[in-house]
């Protein structure tokens, strides 16, 4: 059956109508907004990380020290009232809490920018790669055979080696990690959509390709991809966290909760608040991401469960 | 099955026998890292010394307090001059597989070290011997004319190139050990494998997982057997000191050879009496580059050498207790008696610092003017915390400092083409004598980082080894120690601390300034 | 099916060599060589090393000598370690890696799937939150705070497991490095599964047969399996790599001989030949373990297999 697309977008409107819900032509969002803020955890979440992020880039501003400065009269102390120091001082002297603040927000930068441009690039990428098929995508998915099969971290390592360090770098060689495996869930899922009766339909009708990746195969991509970039976060939060470790990542006397957290496992005995703080914000962090991405993948499903 | 498997199960299963074993009394230590080899001509490290330590033994070996004593050698004389000793080797010593050990074993030992195409890592640490540099660069091709030769099987006569006063503590150096003629001719490379390896001291490798560790088993052929209270040791591999030290607590290690300072609190209220702590010879110290301004300017140097409190270095930011430097030879090398000090070292803290602004400021510097440097160091915790507060220290005197951290290889590559303005360094002594400290500073060194060069010190430092009488020559060499202080050569910030932890189990274990303790002399409770 | 196999072997050995000539000369651009170190070495010394490792020879003349030594299996010898090849090296620590790495990826698949079903099937009720809670802790803290954890409850003060090393190999040794290095990649599995199966159960052809009246939901989840299962084969090549990037933190924390340590370390000590025959060696596990997450894709959807 030919549909004339004219009398295809009446037939939409007619329907929507019909259920009562938003007229306009966007109403898919705002549907999915809709739901989401009907799912308790995730708005919990929602809370959570706005402020999680004010005391992140806010904080600083209210406490008397900084994060690079020791207090020659605070060596290691615990978490006192009276010192000032609320979450304690690390083995250098410097407030945890001015530390724990900075980290955060070093955290966020990294994992947002990294998991940005993983998700752009993969989802293009691996969208293009499955439904065009044929020559191409073998081409393509043969380069991203050929990325992955450098063991990543030599790559990483090698990248800081020839271009010193930077945190800017970090970033992006992390973020050039990343979307190689978007790209193949995604182009996973392609294959598998892009014989679906509505795709055959939208073809027969005569959309042109680009089109109708944009339009019908993303998004039908967002749960997944959704699911795996709320993913991703603490696998990148965790690469960045284990280059510091190895000496690669976040330089001192710049932090990061990773590194935080790093330091903090060393003296988990002797010095428990320097890991119970970062590695309490950093629960936190990705527990309330990981239920933000569950309620956006569980609003965005068209079928209701 | 192919030859590694087999070698793979051969091992698992000669471990879990020893495992088993559970009468005989083996050491576990833990050692950090893997052994480059087990030809100890191949070794730089003193995790590696551990091991070859306890499988070989030279003329001269360590006692408890690492103080020389007669080892494969008996007794031993010196010529007036100081060049030429002559050893007679003690009677019926024997390798592993039964073989006597002769005067020829060292002298083959010896010139394999010098050998340029076996490219030894440490073989100038005997370039004291007569011609052992010019074999080594090549200036002469027949290993003959090196200065060991056996008179007959059982007497050895070495002639140097200088009187040494600290030769017989070079001779208890790995460099020194014999090895086994008769099995390197026969096996060449391969000698080296479990298997083929012949040894002569107290132990014998018996087997090696790479990652994991080496066991060693009572060496039947030694002299001293029936003394050994020990009857084995197993070296661990493990870089994580704080997973060490999770297993020592569950007794899975008897000795762990560092430990993480930041547990040192701790251990002492939880382990009281395990965790040593005890002077080391080695100086931890920041280099200043001499060649470039404003580094150059004596001023400069100073000023930046007397703001950091040392103090604080040791007990706070360490926590270990790290003694001070105000010298550049840690005090108690042998042969030297009290070191030579800076001028200022007894000034309290606020009158350095003043000093130090005022210096600056006569130099150009100040809070309008700051300096501004690139601070260097290799990646490890412990250097980070020290530049993080030397950093700190330097604020208040408007110097701003950039702190960068790279890879061990990358930072000393980048300090031995004097490219740096401030860079981290450390010197453990490879013998117990002042010249091992000295020769730091000397011109065209590799190891002068920071390239300081003074020709009057270098003078008194030639004069100090031509020197026989050790009282003069140490006179001699505190005068061009002071100079070099004076000149604010280098900036030394602590000395080292031998770290250890040591099971209550074990007796004998007696801390020395070098730190070495060989598995003979320790025993163990039940 | 074997021939297509064959084909894509085939075709990665261009890719392998291309692979290994550009990490052979963009190691050499690295600062740092592999004989710096803590005591820099005289130059004689320096200029001795040099020559007895080929390395003052011009580099295309090295390279040569390298791919000469690789066409006959030798994959050179190895600057950190004098007494074993990097051949030797690999195959001493292969076994160690392997055991783990395998039996860790076969529980994190096991486990990861199952809770996931369970997940789905008890969807937003107690169990579901739950396990969830619990498998989240695997996934939001990093493995090299879990495993000193652990280590200091079990290996410590419950004393159940030994704190580290292989010792004879007995399975009280590996449980407590294999449930690290299994725990983040259970997780990440079990909440692919669980989102995967959800979709799934609510498409169309499940909604038919639930409609026909076939069985209670256990019965219908095994319909639904199969094709939820796609995402989560997607995600298993990447972690068998991050599995060995993983087996780096779990074996040097708790002292297994494997070779998940040779990676970074080589690197880092510009130990050339070593890098080089891991990266090889990486590769062709990679490449191989890509062909059967192909091949699992194929079988799992049938509409692919059509193609």
């Amino acid at each position: 059956m030919i549909l004339n697309p004219a009398k295809r977008e009446l037939l939409a409107q007619e329907l929507l109508e019909a259920e009562g819900l938003a007229p306009e032509g966007r109403s898919l969002t705002k549907d999915a907004l809709r739901r989401l803020g009907r799912n308790k955890a995730a708005v919990l979440s929602i809370a959570v990380l706005t402020l999680l992020i004010l005391a992140a880039f806010l904080g600083p501003w209210f406490i008397p020290f900084n994060y690079e400065d020791p207090d020659w009269a605070a060596f290691r102390i615990p978490p006192s009232i009276e010192t000032g120091h609320y979450f304690g001082t690390d083995p250098n002297g410097r407030d945890l809490l001015a530390r724990v603040l900075y980290g955060t927000r070093v955290s966020l930068a990294v994992a947002l920018t990294a998991t940005v441009v993983s998700v752009v690039i993969g989802v293009l990428y691996g969208a293009v790669s499955g439904y065009i098929g044929g020559r191409l995508d073998a081409i393509m998915m043969r380069f991203v055979d050929i990325m992955y099969a450098l063991p990543y971290i030599l790559f990483v390592i090698l990248l800081m080696v020839i271009f010193g360090r930077n945190v800017y770098l970090l970033f992006a060689a992390i973020g050039a990690l990343e979307w190689l495996t978007m790209a193949r869930i995604v182009r996973g899922q392609t294959l598998s959509i892009k014989h679906r009766e509505f795709i055959e339909a939208a073809r027969a009708s005569g959309q042109r390709p680009f089109k109708i990746i944009v339009k019908h195969i993303i998004p039908n991509l967002v749960g997944p991809v959704v699911i795996f970039a709320a993913l991703t976060v603490p696998e990148i939060i965790a690469t960045e966290s284990f280059l510091s470790y190895l000496g690669f990542g976040v330089q001192e006397p710049l932090t990061s909760l990773g590194t935080l957290i790093a330091e903090g496992t060393d003296a988990m005995e002797s010095m428990p608040w320097l890991l119970i703080f970062p590695a309490s914000f950093l629960v936190a962090l990705l527990l309330s991401l990981l239920f933000i991405g569950d309620g956006l993948r569980d609003a965005f499903d068209p079928k209701d469960r | 099955m192919n030859q590694f498997t087999k070698k793979f199960l051969a091992s698992a299963m000669f471990g879990t026998l020893l495992a088993f074993s559970a009468h005989a009394a083996t050491l576990n230590i833990h050692n950090g890292g893997d052994p480059q080899s087990l030809d100890p001509q191949k070794l730089s490290g003193d995790w590696e010394n551990r091991i070859a330590g306890d499988i070989f033994e030279g003329l001269v070996t360590e006692d408890a307090k690492d103080n020389p004593v007669p080892g494969q050698a008996e007794s031993w004389t010196i010529s007036p001059d100081g060049k030429v000793y002559t050893f007679k080797l003690r009677d019926g010593i024997k390798w592993s597989d039964g073989q006597p050990v002769t005067a020829g074993d060292f002298v083959f030992a010896f010139q394999r070290l010098v050998d340029p195409k076996n490219a030894a890592d440490y073989a100038y640490l005997q370039f004291t011997i007569k011609n052992a540099e010019k074999i080594n660069k090549g200036e002469i091709t027949d290993l003959n004319q090196l200065g060991v030769k056996a008179i007959d099987d059982k007497t050895l006569e070495i002639t140097l190139e200088n009187p040494t006063p600290y030769f017989l503590n070079a001779l208890m150096h790995y460099t020194a050990y014999p090895l086994p003629k008769h099995v390197v001719e026969a096996k060449g490379q391969d000698w080296v494998k479990i298997g083929n390896i012949v040894t002569n001291g107290p132990y014998k490798p018996v087997e090696w997982v790479p990652g994991s560790h080496v066991t060693t088993v009572k060496n039947d052929q030694w002299y001293d057997t029936k003394d050994l209270k020990i009857d084995g040791a197993k070296f661990f591999v493990l870089e994580d000191q704080e997973a060490a030290l999770k297993r020592y607590r569950a007794g899975e290690f008897d000795i762990m050879t560092d430990f993480p300072t930041d547990q040192y609190e701790w251990m002492k209220k939880n382990l009281p009496g395990q965790a040593h702590v005890a002077p080391f010879l080695a100086t931890y110290y920041y280099v200043l580059n001499a060649q470039k301004p404003p580094f150059n300017d004596k001023r400069v140097r100073q000023a930046l050498s007397m703001a950091v409190n040392r103090e604080v270095i040791g007990p706070q930011i360490l926590g270990t207790q790290e003694p001070p430097a105000y010298s550049w030879v840690p005090p108690g090398t042998a042969n030297y008696g009290e070191p030579a000090y800076v001028s200022w070292k007894d000034l309290p803290y606020k009158d350095k610092v003043e000093e130090a602004k005022k210096l600056l400021a006569e130099a150009g510097f100040g809070p309008d003017h700051p300096l501004k440097a690139q601070l260097r160091y290799n990646t490890n915790d412990n250097h980070k915390r020290v530049a993080v507060a030397i950093a700190s220290m330097w604020k208040p005197l408007g110097v701003q400092v950039e702190l960068y951290n790279a890879e061990t290889k990358v930072h000393y590559d980048e300090m031995q083409r004097g490219q740096v303005e401030i860079g981290r360094a450390g010197w453990i002594a490879d013998y117990n004598d002042p010249d091992n400290f000295l020769n730091l500073l000397t011109t065209g060194v590799a190891m002068n980082y920071g390239r300081w060069s003074n020709p009057d010190y270098d003078k008194l430092i030639k004069e100090g080894n031509a020197e026989t009488d050790i009282g003069k020559r140490a006179e001699i060499f505190k005068k061009a120690e002071q100079l070099a202080l004076d000149d604010s050569a280098a900036i030394p910030l602590y000395y080292y601390v031998s770290k250890n932890v040591v099971s209550p189990k074990i007796e004998g274990f007696v801390d020395n300034i070098q730190d070495i303790h060989r598995t003979r002399w320790l025993s163990m409770k039940e | 099916m074997i021939k297509y196999a064959l084909r894509r072997l085939l075709s990665t050995i261009p890719v392998l060599w291309i692979a290994v000539t550009a990490c052979f000369f963009v190691l050499r651009l690295a600062p740092g060589g592999p004989f710096d170190g803590e005591r820099p070495l005289p130059p004689v010394i320096l200029k001795n090393l040099a020559v007895h490792y080929n390395l003052d020879k011009p580099l295309i003349q090295q390279y040569l000598i390298y791919v000469g030594d690789l066409l006959r299996g030798d994959l050179g010898p190895s600057f950190a370690s004098e007494d074993f090849t990097v051949a030797q090296q690999i195959m001493i620590g292969l076994p160690y890696t392997f055991t783990i790495g395998t039996a860790a990826f076969l529980i994190a698949i096991i486990v990861g799937v199952a809770v996931g079903c369970l997940g789905a099937l008890y969807q937003n009720k107690a169990p579901d939150y739950i396990l969830g809670a619990l498998i989240l802790v695997g996934v939001v803290l990093p493995n090299f705070l879990i495993a000193p954890i652990l280590q200091l409850i079990f290996g410590i003060h419950l004393a159940w497991f030994p704190v580290g090393g292989w010792g004879d190999g007995s399975i009280k040794y590996l449980i407590l490095p294999i449930v690290v290095l299994a725990l983040p990649h259970a997780g990440r599995i079990s909440r692919i599964t669980r989102g995967s199966m959800i979709e799934v159960m609510n498409q169309n052809f499940i909604r038919t047969a639930k409609a026909k009246g076939i069985g209670p939901r256990l019965t219908v989840m095994r319909h639904a399996l199969k094709p939820a299962l796609m995402p989560v084969v997607s995600y298993l090549g990447p972690a068998a790599s991050y599995l060995l990037t993983g087996s780096l933190v779990v074996e040097s924390i708790f002292g297994l001989p494997g070779i998940g340590r040779y990676f970074v370390n080589a690197a880092l000590n510009r130990d050339y030949g070593m890098v080089l025959g891991t990266v090889i060696f990486y590769m062709v596990l990679i490449v191989f373990l890509n062909l059967l997450v192909d091949i699992a894709y194929a079988w799992l959807d049938p509409k692919v297999r059509n193609r």
